[in-house]
């Protein structure tokens, strides 16, 4: 009786803001803060614990339906807010909610430089390939050839892969998973917030309303069970052929490695140079 | 009519401002004159500031003739749960609405509660 998933999601909900929630039917976002909340309440994290910031965009609006300590802050710049956090209360587990546009394009910086830094820092990064709340301009992630409202013949940019910018960066703990893999994303987050320094959730999700609609991907549970055929594991991705790989997602723990973290390094140089002179 | 329905809207942002927490803490939370039964008021740990609303789940027996409960004032009809069931416990009304036509088939795999991204339907056997 004690374990009703259910159960556990509505005690982390603040039910005195609107619900059903803003997004639209079928949006990846609720299925993600679900896998977050069950992945809190599984660790057993009291609320004023954890820390929730986001910057802006729909993912960015989960903060505002969950009870913990949140901070909804400018666009992109939802990791410079929490290293503010994390460096003022380095004991708090600070979760980043971002999504593609605001992590990897208007936020760019700020991601790679708290990767560098390896921050304790678990950034949840919702990829759905456009930017739903500003109307459909196309993100950094737009696969080639899809089309946005911005890109009405297709896009022609190249796509950034996040993860590799992630590893490149020097980020220590680097996943990928979909909305679809509900579970797993659940078990990725957990490890990420368990893991001492930067870590780095990628979690590929729809946009059924306008990524969906502009490139004829169909309903909501279509939309889904292209990520159930086309995000496969890692091990899966690499037996594939080039060319079978074109439209194949990896998923899977990328990287997982300990280095030093940067409160606990800073923290050690203060004690140092406060220990008392006469001895 | 148009006029003291908007009367009664000041009220309640009035009410808003001066911060004060309502007992429920929410203007509508789930529908709890469809769900009467099954609901009960628990309070939270010591962090929470409000009285939480929770479908409660009946233990025994029940959950074979109802093996899911869903929570139509939450549900936005996408579908995704009738989609994913794995044996077909679950099917769809004419305006989208998920129903149980076959609660005997229904395995309590939970696929519906994970993939729900409304949190508007729950499996009742756990």
């Amino acid at each position: 009786m004690s374990n009703i998933p259910q159960k556990q999601i509505h005690k982390y909900l603040r039910h005195d803001k609107k619900f059903p929630h803003v997004w639209c039917p079928g949006c990846s976002n609720g299925i993600v803060l679900g896998a977050t909340i069950r992945a809190i309440a599984e660790l057993g994290y009291e609320k004023d614990e954890v820390a929730m910031v986001s910057g802006i965009g729909c993912s960015s609006r989960m903060p505002v339906y969950v009870d913990f300590n949140t901070l909804h802050s400018l666009h992109g710049r939802a990791i410079a807010y929490a290293t503010g956090v994390k460096f003022f209360k380095p004991e708090m587990k600070v979760v980043v909610v971002t999504g593609d546009g605001d992590a990897t394009a208007i936020g760019g910086n700020h991601f790679i430089h708290a990767a560098r830094r390896n921050i304790d820092i678990t950034v949840i990064l919702i990829n759905n390939n456009i930017y739903g709340m500003t109307g459909g301009q196309y993100s950094p992630t737009t696969p080639d050839g899809a089309r946005a409202t911005t890109a009405p013949y297709g896009n022609i940019d190249r796509t950034f892969d996040i993860c590799k910018l992630a590893i490149g960066a020097g980020a220590t703990f680097v996943a990928r998973t979909s909305a679809y893999h509900a579970q797993e994303s659940k078990l990725f987050i957990s490890k990420a917030l368990e893991h001492k320094g930067f870590s780095l959730v990628e979690i590929v999700s729809s946009c059924p309303v306008i990524f969906g609609r502009l490139n004829k991907k169909g309903s909501p549970a279509d939309m889904l069970k292209d990520m159930k055929d086309n995000v496969i594991t890692e091990k899966k991705y690499n037996e594939l052929s080039e060319d079978e790989k074109a439209d194949k997602i990896p998923r899977g723990i990328f990287v997982e490695e300990q280095v030093p973290e940067f409160t606990a390094t800073y923290t050690d140089l203060v004690q140092s140079l406060q220990k008392p002179k006469d001895e | 009519m148009s006029g003291s329905k908007k009367t009664e809207k000041k009220k309640a942002y009035g009410s808003k401002k001066t911060g004060k927490i309502r007992k429920n803490g929410s203007k509508k939370p789930v529908d709890v004159e469809k769900l009467k039964e099954g609901m009960v008021i628990i309070k939270d740990d010591k962090h929470s500031k409000m009285e939480v609303e929770v479908p409660e789940v009946k233990s025994t027996g029940d959950y074979k003739k109802n093996p899911v409960y869903i929570y139509y004032d939450w549900c936005k009809r996408c579908g995704i749960c009738v989609a994913f069931c794995p044996t077909g416990a679950l099917g769809r009304r004419a305006d989208g609405s998920p129903y149980v036509p076959h609660p005997e088939k229904c395995i309590h795999c939970e696929m519906c509660d994970r993939l729900c991204p409304d949190f508007a339907i729950t499996g009742a056997k756990r």
